[in-house]
């Protein structure tokens, strides 16, 4: 196959892409410039401080090194434009609508596994390989493949690819799934001479530089003040925008008082619309149904009563649940869970199989 | 992609088309053999010794054939490690120079067209010395507009340090119109530079009748190896260096002298202006091959430029595809074994609408679809053959990848045949 591996300038990409030429594919290297400004804008002076990870000019030269060790053609393409409308901007609005969104998820449904696979597709390939650790299981029937969580479960990120419709994977390649560890994937990146062998991780949201996403927002998010509040509606505060909150937020409340019972409280629920941020303890953060938005399936939809497993944030744990509902989608879970926003992504799992997806509207 | 993929391609590929010249030509095989000779010298050509001498007899016969080649003297020549470090020594030594004299002179009039190596040195000089930065306009054709000199020295001619202008531009092969700009600002005391990297395989580089006080070379446009260049400097014109240490070049840029490299340069020079005649012509009858086959191929097709015969270097053409981006046609064609470029190499390989189009107010829409064909030595006419062979299937598919690349939220485009502009110059 012709194959267009994805190289971030990271260690993972980079061995994904080494493992597709291994397998005897035709492989040529791209790094995505997703930031205007990024990866060689020919200006001058320093670069300023940017997230790792993602488009820096270090992060394209350590992928172009990586592809020339690989012996593989390797290009930077533009794709800065889609980026911020559809990631950059959807996460701004987000925010801005109260919600919390996951803008990996988004640039795998809308950037990666959209806009560049369909370019992909359009200059002669045959799929698009990455290095994210989750598997592709062949279909008996010759149909599109299924999506599993990655034999490392430490490093799993079926999560972020779960909103990728059947006919999108049947184009991916995910040469990392059955990696037995991120310590193997390093050890064959120095094996193969990869100098990124040992280049760290990137964990922050990679167009917020320095990963405050909340200084990155305040920026960007009109600020309407508003009142913190207790859930019997006692005033608790001032905050200069609800945006920018998230559930299960404890820290920067700047609540003054102590609550009663002395323990910490963290947000329960926010409403641009009246500028209320409702605070109050643990415990009432806990959700055990989760309603969510138009469900992307795998297959045919499970039936309702089926046993399902969810997993609501990237590296949360997962919990059963019940299919109470499949439009909308409604999920009785099986034990509480904390801090269930909006705009998050719920991923469902049956076994290690991913069988759906949703965007997560409102939680009880 | 390796020669025995199991696709079924088959093993043995043809020799690639190699169209990008003014990026960098091939090194001449007479070039790299005097390279080879000088690298068997031992001694540093500022030592007074046996060897020291060897060398610096090679090196001062080297900058005489530069010299000779480029119309200048001998004692005109400042060796440099390219054109980017001649036209950097030339802005900032040129403004510092002269502002020394004359503290009023604080004003930089370069084009808006110059290559970052012109453009980010006056850029510099604004951020950092007092320096005001004053981007010329060209037109339509990407051609320097004479009026706008001569109406920015009407009122600021005592307050202007330097003007740069490039020989021809980089992009668009348009040639400058240097002549009028030496007598605008003579008038007024002004020195001019000349980015002239792209000239000396085509083009009469003449420093003394330019009327130039610098001009930038560089080898391996012409057939020397890379790092190598000349910044050409008038006698008497007054210069700061940027490089002080040992005072080699007159002071003007220090560093022991590189003596290997410099007798390659100047073979290359040489070989340049022996065949200039001959090649320009060779030339000019490949590349209206090349545009009457992109006609014929992708009619929709704009040459970003000008046509006229004499214009422009005879080996480069700028074409604007639309509805392509020019990254994804710089890939299908790699992948055809054809080597051009998009508007404008950056270190990261990362594309931006090319400034230079901008400047001739070419849409970014249409900009982003920029294709730069250059022309030179090795090139041949089966070489263009292949290249308009496959472009029309090439523009097809690049036009296919960028409609998928198109935000979702973004409304279309308007259709390629309305994408046109004033900038057309008629492909």
């Amino acid at each position: 196959m012709r194959v267009l591996a994805a190289m971030s300038g990271g260690v993972d990409s980079a061995v994904a892409a080494a493992r597709a030429v291994d397998a005897g594919h035709d492989v040529v290297g791209v790094h995505l410039a997703l930031s205007r400004g990024s990866a060689g804008d020919g200006s001058a002076g320093p670069a300023p401080a940017r997230a790792r990870g993602c488009c820096t000019v270090e992060d394209a030269g350590d992928a172009r090194r990586a592809a020339d060790v690989l012996g593989i053609p390797f290009y930077v393409w533009d794709l800065s434009e889609r980026f911020q409308a559809d990631v950059v901007d959807d996460f701004t609005a987000e925010y801005a609508a109260g919600r919390t969104p996951n803008p990996c998820v988004r640039c795998n449904e809308r950037v990666k596994f959209a806009a560049l696979l369909d370019r992909a597709l359009a200059l002669g390939f045959d799929a698009l390989a990455t290095g994210h650790y989750a598997r592709l299981e062949p279909s008996a029937d010759g149909g599109p493949p299924t999506l599993h969580r990655a034999r490392d479960a430490a490093k799993d990120q079926s999560y972020v690819l779960a909103v990728l419709p059947p006919e999108r994977l049947a184009r991916a390649l995910l040469p990392l799934g059955d990696a037995a560890s991120k310590a193997e994937v390093r050890e064959e990146a120095a094996q193969r001479g990869l100098a990124v062998a040992e280049k760290p991780d990137s964990h922050d949201i990679c167009f917020v530089p320095g990963g405050d996403a909340r200084a990155w927002l305040a920026e960007r998010v009109p600020r309407r003040p508003g009142l913190v509040r207790d859930e019997d509606g006692a005033v608790l505060a001032e905050h200069d925008g609800a945006a920018g909150f998230t559930v299960g937020q404890r820290r920067g409340l700047r609540v003054g008082r102590p609550a009663a019972d002395g323990k910490p409280r963290y947000v329960l629920s926010l409403s641009v619309a009246s500028g209320d941020v409702v605070v109050g303890p643990a415990e009432r953060l806990e959700r055990t149904r989760v309603v969510g938005g138009p469900p992307v399936w795998a297959g045919p939809p499970p039936a309702e009563g089926h046993r399902l497993g969810a997993q609501l944030r990237a590296h949360g744990a997962e919990v059963p649940c019940v299919l109470a509902g499949t439009d909308p989608l409604v999920l009785d879970l099986a034990e509480p869970v904390r801090g269930v926003a909006p705009g998050q992504t719920v991923a469902l799992y049956d076994g290690t199989r991913v069988v759906g997806s949703a965007t997560v509207e409102r939680a009880a | 992609m390796s020669a025995s993929s199991p696709d079924g391609r088959p093993a043995e590929r043809p020799a690639r088309v190699y169209a990008d010249h003014a990026a960098s030509a091939p090194v001449l095989p007479e070039a790299a053999e005097a390279v080879l000779r000088a690298l068997s010298l031992t001694g540093n050509a500022s030592s007074a010794h046996a060897e020291g001498r060897a060398a610096r007899r090679v090196l001062e016969e080297s900058r005489e054939r530069v010299a000779a080649s480029l119309g200048a003297a001998a004692d005109e020549v400042v060796l440099t490690s390219g054109g980017t470090e001649a036209d950097a020594l030339a802005v900032t030594g040129l403004y510092r120079a002269r502002r020394e004299q004359d503290p009023a002179r604080r004003r930089v009039l370069v084009s808006a067209v110059e290559h970052p190596a012109v453009l980010e040195p006056a850029r510099g000089l604004a951020a950092a010395e007092g320096a005001e930065l004053v981007l010329l306009p060209v037109d339509e054709r990407g051609r320097l507009r004479t009026d706008a000199l001569a109406a920015e020295l009407e009122r600021h001619g005592g307050a202007t340090a330097l003007v740069s202008t490039m020989w021809a531009n980089n992009e668009t092969g348009v040639l400058q119109p240097l002549e009028e700009v030496v007598r605008l600002a003579a008038a007024h005391g002004v020195p001019v530079h000349s980015d002239a990297v792209q000239a000396p395989a085509t083009q009469d580089v003449d420093l003394a009748a330019s009327g130039l006080a610098a001009l930038s070379v560089s080898g391996h446009k012409v057939g020397a190896p890379v790092g190598t260049g000349a910044l050409l400097l008038r006698r008497g014109q007054a210069l700061a260096p940027l490089v002080r240490g040992g005072g080699q070049e007159r002071g003007l840029r220090s560093g022991t002298s590189a003596v290997a490299l410099a007798a390659g340069l100047a073979t290359a020079l040489a070989a340049a202006a022996r065949d200039r005649p001959a090649e320009a012509a060779r030339l000019a009858g490949l590349r209206a091959r090349l545009l009457a086959g992109v006609r014929a191929g992708v009619p929709d097709a704009a040459l970003r430029g000008d046509e006229r015969p004499g214009a422009s270097l005879p080996g480069t053409a700028m074409l604007t595809l639309p509805g392509c981006d020019g990254d994804a046609l710089l890939y299908l064609l790699d992948a055809r074994d054809v080597a051009v470029s998009t508007g404008s190499a950056c270190s990261a390989g990362a594309l931006r609408p090319s400034h230079v189009l901008a400047a001739m107010g070419v849409p970014d829409d249409d900009a982003r679809g920029a294709l730069r064909v250059s022309l030179g030595r090795t090139s041949t006419a089966e070489d263009v053959d292949r290249l308009v062979a496959v472009l029309p299937e090439v523009v097809v598919a690049a036009r296919r990848a960028r409609a998928a690349t198109l935000p979702t939220t973004r409304t279309p485009s308007p259709t390629p045949a309305a994408a046109g502009s004033a900038a057309t110059a008629g492909v």
